[in-house]
């Protein structure tokens, strides 16, 4: 009794390859991967080639070789006797620090210029406009050379300085003095400091160390001050005042430390040619900082102000309707939801001014790309090393803030259907 | 005769009008701009009325009732509800919003916090209620609008019916002794009016004062205790709903009625 | 029936109400004053900030435009104009150099009297693009293509081609086009297609031949497509991209060459090192963007594709493009891609940086594509699938055209960042209108020292370009907005 529903059992045919879709994506896929192998190979074929006929070989070992060149601006010990690694480090750092520096200013300057852009103030509204739509539309290039151009042509020598009829002053109550090789600043000095831990390739200086502690110890004691305060309030509904309670524990210990140290400003004084008794900062890190900050502070202005326009005026009117003033709508409506829009961007954001941060050529200072892919792959003569060991920093750099965004994301992600 | 299925047995015994005055409005009109959106407007509330409003749209009825919490602000004429004048005086506006309870036709939750919190926000944060307390109170209103098992799922989960009626509980949540509707079908779906709408009737029936501006003229029918029309910013006719809809008076009236009752 | 609406009474309008103005302080300039400039404590002391603010600016910058010195020599020249009509120690802006060297910074060191080509070049781009940017309306077409067109005869009278025969000739091929636009707009979408190789020909110049035989290469591929579409679309699209790979790689050098020697047509070749300041940047720019849209689509498509190697060579490229900064990957240019090509070839900077630019640039358009793939409705895909199409067709016909539309405001903004981007190429040794042209002129005795001007210059010509970009995008994001909802 054979059923005439049966479906006869095709044997195998190669043209299924292409047209059955069981096996279609398979086979799409290992031509894909076939002519992607082959393209490697090619790829690395010509280079084992190109490099024997330049009779050069591929390895790493001139990182321990010695360098032979000094790096002004660094933040920790570096001669020229160090090794190549060594400048990549440091010059790892300086990117690590201009960046951190430009990441804070460029989202304080950012958040305010986004909210001020939101502000009823027609005349403030539209100088927040004017500064957005100038800084974003002009390549950030431009920027820092004017910066740089500003303060190394205008600005005078630091001998301008000296005598008591000098042709330039001090600014700040005599404390900051802006020359145009060097900005000096006030030093931080500890005179009774704990000196530092020698830990072989670091050290560590030990008043940091407790100053950092004492800044996180602030931060903890006031998270469970706060969750104190909501506990009594879920238990009887009045929420006791921290505010001043919260002030204190967070500068409180902060200042304890400072005041145990004996903490006090190195003032800088002009001796000789220079300034000495403070910090010189180079023109090349502030300027760079700065234009960084200012040039990418437009763009956050702009993801903060989509971020609350994002809330639609029906929560803010729901949440007037059942009573809530103002500022309590703001914290415990807008803005959670605002936050949730505005930070992703803000993650980008950050990656992008470290990618910028290597625009450090322009001014002389020397970043990652300026140590790693510039002094030293230019003395070693090691291109292909050089460059993809710095692109291999950069994706790093760039995949750990990706990751950061992505576990943001999840954790926030509202529930939908 | 419109056609909405209300068909239960509605219970009249607490649907009594007193003689308070829950809301007086005098010669009150509002300007956007210079657009002249609510005209010499004379209305008086009495505790317990359940009052529709009804008009063609831009006749200014939402603008109305979001005066009457200052949503919007008037600029000549005077509001007094429950006793307490709307002007700009902070104090007077918050007093008049823990009495006065609103919700509108798009829900507005707030989709970042669960059921349960959306309830429970404003008595903590305004009422100064502690917690355990606040949900105890989210919980018997969530029950009564039949969905306290949702109390732990967000906004977002919830279909559209289940979300009015959501917003209709954190209304519900502050005690308001006027409670203010502002097209609040009018972004659902057929099938999920009528538990809205069934849930607004309970309401009707606990003796709550309401004003709803709405389409939906079968509610008008069964509960309203008075119909207001309003068209280019003015009162034009009020009646009860039986006369309202069999014996029109003015001429708008008439046009619009056939307009809407038509189909 | 008449009295007023109180409690419960019936109540009828017998006259309806008139519109009132509103009272003085509801409304006009005082109103405006209340809300706008003092609607609070904050905000009050927020505006008075903020006039500070603008006083201060007009003060410092006022009085050096003012003095500003249109005509001399060198700098030294201008501080001695601006001492003597000002007094000692007054400051002003020397405009002169931009007076005197404001074609360096357009042009680089172009050939002064081949101007007319890239400015030709230019004005042909919107000729060409019509279609997909201004193709709302007709009359939005033809003005905007009309004032192309006056603008372009102003400049060619100005710069003149050399020969009154060509300049005719130049004219009446104008007309023509604009007349066909009018006519018949789809015929325009030739033009796009052709418009690459002209733009290529007027720009570099030399044998018309080869952009010829590059462009026989598209017909090859086409011809390709026709004769094996009966296998099916897959094959169809392999034979359309390995037959003119065939053609370029391996046939066009030969038939370049015979066509070259039997009858040469040329005009006059300009080397790639004499580009420069914004033809530079908008070379790179535009040509960098207009390659990487079908590089960007496909990346894009390949992310979204549910093949586990297609998708995860997608990815790994796009965050590869996207972890470097652009200056990494032109030093790649500049320094590494003669590793990594065969020993021997050594081509064009100019060709290379674009390489760059183009990957670059494709990372960025897939991300904006996927979005703009996101946010079609489920519903056309699968209405596609309904009629039967493959894959390639629905793409084709349905998505993409749509997805396309949705992402033109990503795209002009990523265009924007990218036009940006070009003046980091003076740190390959290109000569960049920002830093490169700049350089270039303060290497100059007479002009050492000055910077404000020219950056201030540079900037200005950035600004407006980005600016009326942006603001065209806008535009263009609020029509899609209302003709979707």
């Amino acid at each position: 009794m054979a059923l005439a529903s049966d479906m006869p059992k095709a044997g195998f045919r190669p043209s299924m390859l292409l047209y059955d879709t069981r096996y279609r994506s398979l086979t799409i896929q290992v031509v894909v991967l076939m002519l992607f192998m082959a393209g490697v190979a090619w790829l690395v074929d010509n280079t084992v080639r190109n490099l024997a006929a330049l009779g050069k070989d591929f390895n790493y070992g001139f990182l321990w070789q010695r360098s032979g060149y000094d790096i002004s601006q660094r933040l920790i010990e570096y001669s020229s006797d160090s090794t190549h690694g060594r400048a990549m480090l440091v010059g790892l750092l300086n990117t690590f620090l201009v960046s951190a520096i430009g990441c804070v200013v460029a989202t304080v300057i950012g958040v305010i210029a986004g909210v001020l852009r939101l502000s009823k103030s027609w005349i403030v509204a539209r100088l927040m406009t004017l500064y957005v739509e100038v800084f974003r539309n002009i390549p950030l290039l431009m920027w820092i050379l004017l910066f740089y151009a500003v303060v190394t042509e205008a600005m005078p020598p630091p001998n301008a300085f000296r005598g008591d009829d000098a042709a330039s002053s001090m600014i700040l109550f005599d404390s900051v003095a802006i020359t145009n090789r060097y900005t000096a600043v006030p030093d931080l000095l500890f005179s009774r400091s704990l000196g530092s831990l020698e830990l072989g390739y670091v050290s560590l200086n030990i008043n940091l160390v407790l100053l950092i502690a004492a800044v996180v110890g602030g931060v903890l004691a006031n998270r469970a001050l706060l969750r104190r305060a909501t506990r009594i309030q879920e238990a009887t509904g009045a929420r006791p005042t921290t505010w001043w309670q919260s002030l204190a524990l967070l500068f409180g210990p902060t200042l304890g430390v400072l005041a145990g140290l004996g903490f006090h400003l190195g003032y800088p004084e002009l001796k000789g040619f220079n300034f000495v008794g403070g910090i010189n900062v180079s023109n090349s890190l502030m300027t760079l900082a700065a234009a960084l900050a200012i040039y990418t502070g437009a763009f956050i202005a702009e993801f903060v102000r989509a971020g609350i326009l994002s809330v639609s005026q029906g929560q803010t009117e729901a949440a007037y309707a059942l009573g809530l003033r103002p500022g309590r709508t703001m914290s415990l409506v807008i803005l959670p939801q605002a936050l949730r829009v505005i930070i992703p961007p803000m993650i980008s954001t950050y990656l992008n001014i470290t990618k910028n941060s290597s625009l450090a050529i322009a001014v002389g200072y020397l970043d990652l790309r300026g140590t790693l892919g510039g002094i030293t792959l230019n003395q070693t003569g090691r291109e292909l090393e050089a460059m993809l060991l710095m692109m291999l920093i950069y994706l790093a750099i760039s995949l750990a803030i990706s990751a950061v965004m992505n576990v943001y994301n999840a954790s926030v992600k509202l529930k939908e259907r | 005769m419109p056609n909405t299925a209300i068909d239960r047995k509605i219970d009249r015994s607490q649907m009594q009008v007193s003689d308070e005055i829950a809301i007086e409005i005098t010669g009150m009109n509002k300007w956007f701009g210079t657009f002249h959106v609510l005209r010499d407007i004379d209305l008086v509330v009495q505790r317990g009325e359940r009052i529709v409003i009804a008009g063609p749209s831009g006749s200014g009825k939402s603008t109305l009732i979001r005066c009457i919490n200052r949503l919007e602000e008037h600029q000549t004429g005077r509001i007094v509800v429950d006793g307490t004048e709307l002007t700009s005086d902070l104090k007077n506006i918050d007093k008049v919003r823990s009495e006065v309870g609103m919700v509108f036709q798009h829900f507005n939750l707030f989709p970042h916090l669960t059921i349960l919190e959306n309830c429970t926000l404003a008595p903590i944060w305004v009422r100064k209620t502690p917690k355990k307390e606040a949900e105890a109170i989210a919980m018997q209103y969530l029950e009564k609008v039949r969905i306290p098992e949702q109390a732990h799922k967000f906004p977002g989960q919830l279909s559209g019916g289940q979300q009015q009626r959501v917003a209709i509980a954190r209304s519900l949540c502050m005690r308001p002794r006027i409670m203010l509707f502002d097209e609040p079908t009018s972004a659902l779906d057929p099938e999920m009016i009528k538990e809205v709408l069934d849930t607004m009737i309970e309401l009707a029936q606990e003796g709550m004062t309401m004003l709803v501006v709405t389409h939906e003229m079968g509610f008008a029918q069964a509960v309203a205790n008075r119909v207001i029309f309003m068209d280019q910013g003015q009162i034009v006719e009020q009646n009860e709903p039986r006369e309202f809809f069999n014996n029109p008076k003015s001429e708008r009236t008439k046009l619009f009625l056939s307009q809407i009752l038509g189909h | 029936m008449n009295t007023r609406p109180g409690a419960g009474q019936p109540y009828v309008r017998d006259q309806m109400l008139a519109e009132k103005a509103p009272p003085i302080l509801a409304a006009g300039p005082l109103k405006w004053a209340r809300e706008n400039l003092f609607a609070g404590p904050v905000n009050s002391a927020l505006t008075v900030l903020g006039v500070l603010v603008v006083l201060w600016g007009v003060q410092a910058a006022y009085p050096w435009l003012r003095h500003s010195v249109w005509t001399a020599s060198s700098l030294g020249e201008c501080r001695a104009i601006i001492a003597a009509s000002w007094g000692e120690g007054a400051s002003g802006a020397c405009w002169a150099i931009i007076n005197e060297r404001w074609t360096q910074f357009i042009y680089g060191f172009y050939p002064s009297h081949l101007y007319w080509r890239p400015v030709l070049a230019l004005g042909l781009l919107f000729f060409a693009l019509a279609p997909l940017l201004f193709g709302e309306t007709v009359r939005i077409r033809m003005a905007v293509l009309g004032v192309v067109t006056l603008l372009l005869v102003a400049a060619l009278v100005q710069l003149g081609t050399g020969s009154g025969l060509s300049d005719l000739a130049l004219l009446v091929a104008l007309v023509a086009a604009l007349w066909v636009m009018w006519k018949t707009p789809s015929r325009m979408l030739w033009f796009a297609v052709l418009y690459p190789f002209l733009a290529f020909w007027l720009m570099w110049g030399g044998s018309i031949w080869l952009p010829l035989v590059a462009l026989a290469g598209l017909g090859v591929g086409w011809l390709a497509l026709r004769a094996t579409l009966g296998f099916g679309g897959l094959v169809a699209i392999v034979a359309a991209i390995v037959a003119p790979l065939i053609w370029w790689l391996f046939v066009a050098g030969h038939v370049f060459a015979w066509l070259d020697a039997s009858l040469p047509v040329a005009i006059e070749a300009v080397r790639s090192d004499k580009f420069g300041g914004f033809v530079l940047s908008l070379t790179i720019g535009i040509s960098g963007i207009a390659m990487s849209l079908p590089l960007g689509i496909l990346l894009a498509l390949g992310r979204r594709s549910d093949m586990f190697l297609v998708k995860t060579l997608s990815v790994g490229f796009i965050e590869f493009i996207r972890g470097v900064p652009l200056i990494a990957l032109l030093f790649t240019a500049s320094l590494l891609l003669n590793y990594f090509l065969p020993p021997g070839t050594n081509f064009d900077i100019i060709l290379r940086v674009v390489i760059m630019v183009t990957l670059f640039a494709a990372a960025y358009i897939a991300e904006v594509v996927r979005g703009g793939l996101a946010a079609l409705p489920r519903g056309q895909f699968e209405a596609a699938d309904a009629l039967g199409m493959d894959y390639w067709q629905a793409q084709r016909l349905i998505v993409l055209p749509q997805a396309l539309k949705i992402s033109i405001p990503g795209i002009v903004s990523t265009f924007i960042g990218l036009f940006k981007d070009t003046t980091l190429v003076v740190f390959v040794g290109l000569l960049d209108p920002l830093k490169g042209i700049t350089d270039a002129v303060r290497a100059a005795p007479d002009w050492k020292g000055v910077y404000w001007e020219p950056y201030l210059f540079v900037g200005a010509i950035f600004f407006i370009f980005n600016f009326s970009m942006s603001r065209y995008s806008m535009y263009l994001e609020r029509k899609l907005k209302t003709d979707h909802s």
